[in-house]
């Protein structure tokens, strides 16, 4: 059988100190070296990217008194993607008293995670979600309040307790203000010096230590060197390989896969997350998803008809002949079963030729019976902005018929792997936020990737990289490797204008997001994974061929822009591709047909597959190093929602 | 190529380095004076503060018009009073030269601030859009302010020609004020009162966004009040537009003669 | 459906620009008008051109990225819509759209439909912030708030900074913008320290690039898409008063 890929040696050491849980963190913080403080000012700290961890990341280490450089491709680190998020933020504070605890908070994410996150991590992220509540007030985040003037708090995606603080639909909005906010305030201070529309297109390696990056001045074209004592990755997700998904236009991979490419190991590629309730595809031109919070679910009922190729309005079929399937499965969860299950079963029920509207595929969220039981007012007032936004897009009314949705990748688990301290494999790279394999392990649960990123970018990265800067320092930095990095994008970039073929960059990435959603989406086999990663070289090796780009080098491009950053999709791809085929159990976002038990429920492997796949980029395809996870605190079990 | 940012002390773009250019070019912004009269919301406010000033000048001057209607006397008496206005305390005419120098410098500070806005505002905006702007606010008050604000300068200037000085007026600088304001709006002299009418109805236009204008500027409004401020604002302009147009009108038409 | 688009190019900063007329054809009425105008620009690589350059990038109406002037509009007719929520089905079968860029000096036009809107990050630089070092805040229960001014500073912290306000202000005004953070922030306790100083320096930074004052037209709130309400300006010239005294 062809493996695709070779093993390594296991990654044996994540720096997590041991010990107690609890105290880990506390121990580590003592036992990382501090940074004078007048040589603060001459350590001088890259962060890519402006997103909550970035941008929180930036501006501390910028109130630390260190040297920084920021980077976004955006006009504004105020438009980093973590400002579309809507539902909330989660915490420990248990201002409910509803016997929410750090150690609940903890549970809760390591199970959602479906076992395959760091203990050690998650813990630590309990523990700082408690500060960031803390910080975010005092910037001025307008949270929700209650009339005796404390926050509210609200439950989210299944959780049992409270925990959630947001800020109406626009949680995201409201906590990157804060953080852009605190940036923009360093910025005026002088200790960080920022630079919108980059984009970054490499990092420099200089005697095995990240040292730089090499960015691309988005308006002029010119190709910059940057060089840095340590270099922060807050890239974000790359849910964007599939064409179609949640993710602004502009998120990408470039940045965390050309770290890749220079040594740093991407841990899980295959975890994606695909949220169940996004307004479905409307017709080939379309150029993104819709995410409509799953808050909805709360009220709204899903179904479909029972009869396959019913093509009759909602309106003309009868109660009898409709199937609320998620009722009807999990009747303990109904409706609200988690991202992952949802997701699935709406997939059957169209796979089965029963879906709804253009192309059949999409399922009816109905709020017909809310509406009767709670009045049209009540809903009104409840999703009235959510409604709102359906009718805009679709052009339907969701008051007099029902919402159609379906799922759509929203969300990537997999990333740079790091260590305790964020730091990538490649020394003094760290890497924070959605870009790294974050501490959602298989599974990401509601709300908690707020709390993530902000954890990584105002709490933890700012400790240890002083730790790594303490170290210090790491010599000059050799010439060779900034001119070789430089050469290299120039050339990738000679190479996407000389093509001159006939078709463009986006209908390529079109088509590989589509083979990666039909064959590496939300259900795998080895079948499909094996043909895609047939199809995925034969695609890429066309798209070399044959890709048309207009346009200079040295100008504001964005035919040039898209393609580079599809070329690295391809890339990723087949990585996802290869991990997913050999990751042969199902978990969390993965789920690989083959490994169901016979309800059709995911069906883990912790024998196998307790580990985290670590692949390094290797000139003969990947190299697996697993890093095994071990359970002291939480024990491992099935997840079942029935 | 451009290197910035190195690993250890240098901070700055080592000596010699090419200047990255500004992306994109853009003038820097220009120094402005700075301080409350060189900020555009100071300006503002001083705006406001002058142009309430004339708004009570101007409910006043409108209920001293209106004495016309009670015949020759009542009016030159009135008039008479302006001038007596303060004595024996004050010597006689200078209360009224205290209110006229006040007006003259809240007319000179007003227009000072309009004009100065109404420049940088061009300076702010100088392209125009190709495609015919839709006002998406409604509301025409709102764009007479500028313009209108001249012809209110002009006419006041033919104003004073006319009934303060009776340079332009038929019963000339040594008629009573009855006099010239009778045979200024003689019926055959109809030009003069539909230049008044035109005139008045643009301080009403005028007032009718600047009285809530001013509230706003200084910060005195606020989203409940819009609505009972803007009825407000409509209501004193078409009290002093009636109230102005009912003296020339009269006359014209011989009630008062 | 049909369209013809008169479109602003213009290669650069330094390029005088001019419009040019575009033929659009099978427009599916379901598409937004960056889908449009996605379809427009493929074709126009196929051929060898330059795509219309313009500025999106979440395309729901949040990151406030995207923006252009739609036969005189920002963000076109639609209310409380930016560029990127608005679809195809409001406008009729051959009409003749013209797009421009946001016009005003402060924001100087990179290329085509792309506009340099730094200057709103200078603002906020100024002062749109409350100092606190991460790590040194107190616990969030500890200053309660009252509900309706949590309510009142959420509606004036959803701006997205677009710039359509100045757009369509008469004056180039950035008055609207300045106001809803200056708003957001002296709503609530927190915001109380710095609360003379920040709206002082965030009125002077406005003028100091080169907008214009505010005539109190209104079009900024008509056109803004999140609604943001015209007392927020109130609120800025009561605290810069209230400043300067
Ligand atoms: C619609 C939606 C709703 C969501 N709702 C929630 C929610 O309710 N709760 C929750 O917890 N999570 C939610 N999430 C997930 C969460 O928003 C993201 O995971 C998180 O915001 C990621 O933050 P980040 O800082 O890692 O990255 P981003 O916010 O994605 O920031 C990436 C930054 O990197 C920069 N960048 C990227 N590539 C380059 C490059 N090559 N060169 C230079 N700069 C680059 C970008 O300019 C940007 O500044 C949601 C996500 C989506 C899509
Ligand atoms: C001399 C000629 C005048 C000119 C050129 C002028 C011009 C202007 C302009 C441009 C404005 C700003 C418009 C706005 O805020 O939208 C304004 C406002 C105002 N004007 Fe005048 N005006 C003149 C005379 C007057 C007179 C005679 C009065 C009073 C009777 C007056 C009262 C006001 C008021 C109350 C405002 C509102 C101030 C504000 O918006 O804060 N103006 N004027
Ligand atoms: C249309 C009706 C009006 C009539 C009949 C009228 C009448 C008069 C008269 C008779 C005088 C001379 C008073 C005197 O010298 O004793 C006068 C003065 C004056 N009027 Fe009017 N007026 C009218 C409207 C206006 C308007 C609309 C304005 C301002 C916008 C205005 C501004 C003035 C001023 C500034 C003076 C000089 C006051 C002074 O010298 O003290 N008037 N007016
Ligand atoms: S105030 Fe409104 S129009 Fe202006 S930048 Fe903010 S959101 Fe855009
Ligand atoms: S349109 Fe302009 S004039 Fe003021 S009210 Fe809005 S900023
Ligand atoms: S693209 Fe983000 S607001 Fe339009």
């Amino acid at each position: 059988m062809n493996k695709h890929y070779t093993e390594g040696e296991p990654i044996r050491d994540t720096k997590a100190p041991a010990g107690p849980i609890e105290e880990r963190w506390e121990k580590r913080k003592f036992s990382a070296k501090l940074v004078n403080p007048a040589n603060k000012r001459k350590m001088h700290v890259i962060v890519v990217g402006t997103g909550l961890a970035g941008g929180s990341a930036a501006a501390t280490l910028g109130e630390l008194g260190y040297n920084v450089t920021s980077f976004c491709y955006q006009d504004s680190p105020r438009r980093a993607h973590s400002i579309a998020a809507q539902g909330g933020i989660n915490a420990a504070k248990n201002y409910r008293g509803d016997g929410d605890s750090i150690y609940r908070l903890f549970y809760d994410t390591v199970k959602g995670g479906d076992f395959r996150a760091r203990e050690s991590n998650v813990y630590r992220l309990a523990q700082v979600s408690v500060n960031i509540i803390d910080q975010a007030v005092a910037q001025g985040v307008p949270f929700a309040r209650e009339y005796g003037g404390l926050l509210d708090t609200r439950s989210f995606g299944g959780a049992q307790v409270s925990r959630t603080f947001y800020a109406r639909g626009q949680t995201g909005q409201q906590l990157l203000l804060g953080a852009y906010q605190a940036l923009e305030r360093q910025i005026a201070a002088g200790t960080v010096k920022m630079n919108t529309r980059h984009e970054m297109l490499d990092v420099i390696v200089s005697d095995g230590r990240a040292r730089g990056v090499i960015v691309r001045d988005m308006v002029t074209g010119e190709i910059e060197r940057h060089l840095a004592d340590a270099v922060v990755l807050a890239t974000g997700g790359y849910g964007n390989v599939f064409f179609l998904s949640t993710n602004a236009k502009g998120c990408n991979t470039t940045a965390i896969w050309r770290a890749h490419r220079r040594g740093a190991m991407f841990a899980n590629p295959c975890y994606t997350q695909i949220h169940p309730t996004c307004i479905p595809v409307s017709g080939d031109y379309q150029s993104k998803l819709t995410l409509m919070s799953e808050s909805l679910r709360n009220d709204g009922r899903v179904w479909v008809p029972v009869k396959a190729g019913d093509t009759r309005p909602a309106s003309e079929i009868p109660e009898e002949e409709r199937d609320y399937y998620l009722e009807r499965i999990y009747p303990a969860f109904g409706n609200l079963v988690p991202r992952d299950i949802a997701s699935r079963a709406a997939k059957n029920v169209c796979d089965e030729g029963r879906g709804v509207g253009p192309g059949g595929l999409g399922v009816y969220l109905d709020f017909a019976d809310a509406i009767r039981r709670l009045g049209r007012e009540a809903v009104e007032k409840k999703y009235g902005n959510l409604f709102e936004m359906y009718e805009r897009i679709t052009g339907e009314d969701p008051y007099s018929q029902p919402m159609r949705i379906y799922p759509a990748v929203h969300y990537t688990m997999g990333g740079l792997w790091v260590d305790y301290d964020l730091q990538s494999t490649i020394p003094g790279l760290f890497v924070v936020g959605e870009a790294n394999f974050s501490d959602h392990g298989a599974n990401r649960l509601g709300a908690s990737a707020l709390m993530q990123g902000l954890a990584d970018g105002y709490f933890v990265l700012p400790t240890t990289i002083g730790d790594y800067l303490a170290n210090g320092p790491y010599g000059e930095v050799d010439d060779g490797a900034v001119a070789e990095a430089e050469a290299a994008v120039q050339s990738k970039i000679e190479r996407l204008l000389s093509v001159n073929g006939t078709r463009t960059a986006d209908s390529y990435h079109r088509e590989l997001g589509k083979l990666m959603w039909d064959y590496c989406g939300m259900e795998r086999t080895e079948e499909s994974l094996r043909k895609a990663l047939e199809r995925i070289p034969e695609l890429r090796e066309e798209f070399w061929q044959n890709v048309k780009v207009s346009g200079t080098a040295d100008e504001l491009n964005q035919a040039l822009e898209r393609a580079g950053r599809v070329a690295d999709f391809f890339d990723l791809a087949e990585l996802m591709c290869i991990d997913a085929l050999h990751r042969t159990e199902s978990c969390g976002g993965h789920f690989r047909a083959e490994s169901q038990d016979a309800d059709g429920e995911a069906l883990r492997d912790d024998e196998n597959f307790a580990y985290v796949a670590a692949w390094e980029y290797g000139e003969q395809g990947p190299v697996l190093h697993k890093e095994a996870l071990e359970y002291e605190y939480v024990k491992m079990s099935q997840r079942s929602y029935k | 190529m451009i290197e910035r940012g190195t690993s250890t002390a240098q901070v700055d773009p080592p000596a010699g380095a090419p200047a990255k250019p500004v992306t994109p070019p853009r003038a820097a912004p220009a120094k402005r004076k700075g301080g409350f009269l060189g900020s555009s919301n100071g300006r503002k406010a001083v705006m406001a503060v002058t142009g309430a000033a004339l708004v009570l000048f101007l409910v006043g001057h409108m209920a001293g018009n209106l004495k016309a209607f009670f015949g020759a006397d009542s009016f030159n008496d009135y008039a008479a009073f302006l001038r007596t206005m303060g004595e024996p305390m004050l010597p006689h005419r200078v209360a009224l030269t205290i209110v006229e120098v006040g007006l003259a410098v809240a007319i000179v500070l007003h227009m000072w601030a309009a004009i100065t806005l109404a420049r940088r505002a061009s300076r702010a905006r100088p392209v125009k859009y190709a495609a015919k702007r839709k006002s998406q606010a409604g509301g025409y008050a709102v764009h007479t302010m500028r313009y209108g604000g001249v012809i209110i300068l002009l006419f006041v200037v033919y104003h004073l020609l006319d009934l303060t000085f009776g340079t332009v007026n038929p019963a000339g600088w040594d008629g009573t004020p009855y006099e010239r304001l009778v045979q200024g709006f003689a019926p055959e002299r109809w030009w003069v009162t539909a230049f008044y009418a035109v005139a008045v109805v643009m301080v009403g236009l005028h007032l009718r966004h600047g009285l809530w204008s001013a509230f706003q500027t200084l910060g005195l409004a606020s989203g409940r009040s819009y609505r009972p401020l803007k009825a407000v604002a409509a209501t004193i302009s078409a009290v002093l537009v009636l109230g102005f147009l009912a003296v020339p009108v009269a006359v014209m038409i011989g009630v008062i003669k | 459906m049909n369209l013809t688009l008169k479109v602003w190019r213009q290669k650069g900063p330094q390029d005088k620009g001019r419009m040019v007329t575009y033929r659009v054809e099978d427009v599916s009425p379901d598409m937004s008008f960056l889908e449009m105008l996605d379809v427009l620009n493929e074709r126009l690589i196929l051929e060898g051109d330059d795509p219309i350059a313009f500025d999106h990038d979440c395309r729901e109406g949040i990151c406030g990225m995207c923006g252009m002037v739609i036969n005189g509009v920002a963000h076109g007719e639609q209310v409380a819509t930016t560029t990127c929520q608005l679809h195809m089905r409001h406008f009729e079968d051959d009409a003749v759209i013209t797009i421009e860029p946001w016009r005003a000096a402060p924001f100087p036009v990179v290329k085509d439909l792309v506009v340099d809107r730094s200057a709103f990050d200078r603002i906020i630089q100024a002062g749109g912030f409350i100092s606190v070092p991460a790590g040194s805040a107190p616990d969030a229960h500890s200053v309660p708030v009252k509900k309706v001014d949590a309510d009142a500073a959420f509606d004036a912290a959803t701006c997205i900074g677009c710039g359509a306000c100045v757009a369509a202000c008469p004056n180039g005004s950035a008055s609207l913008f300045t106001a809803a953070k200056i708003t957001h922030l002296s709503l609530l306790p927190q915001g109380q320290p710095e609360r003379d100083s920040r709206a002082r320096a965030m009125v002077e930074q406005m003028d100091a690039e080169g907008f214009g004052g505010c005539t109190n037209t209104g079009e900024c709130t008509a056109v803004c898409p999140k609604g943001i309400p015209l007392d927020t300006i109130a609120q800025m010239n009561r605290d810069y008063l209230r400043a300067s005294k």
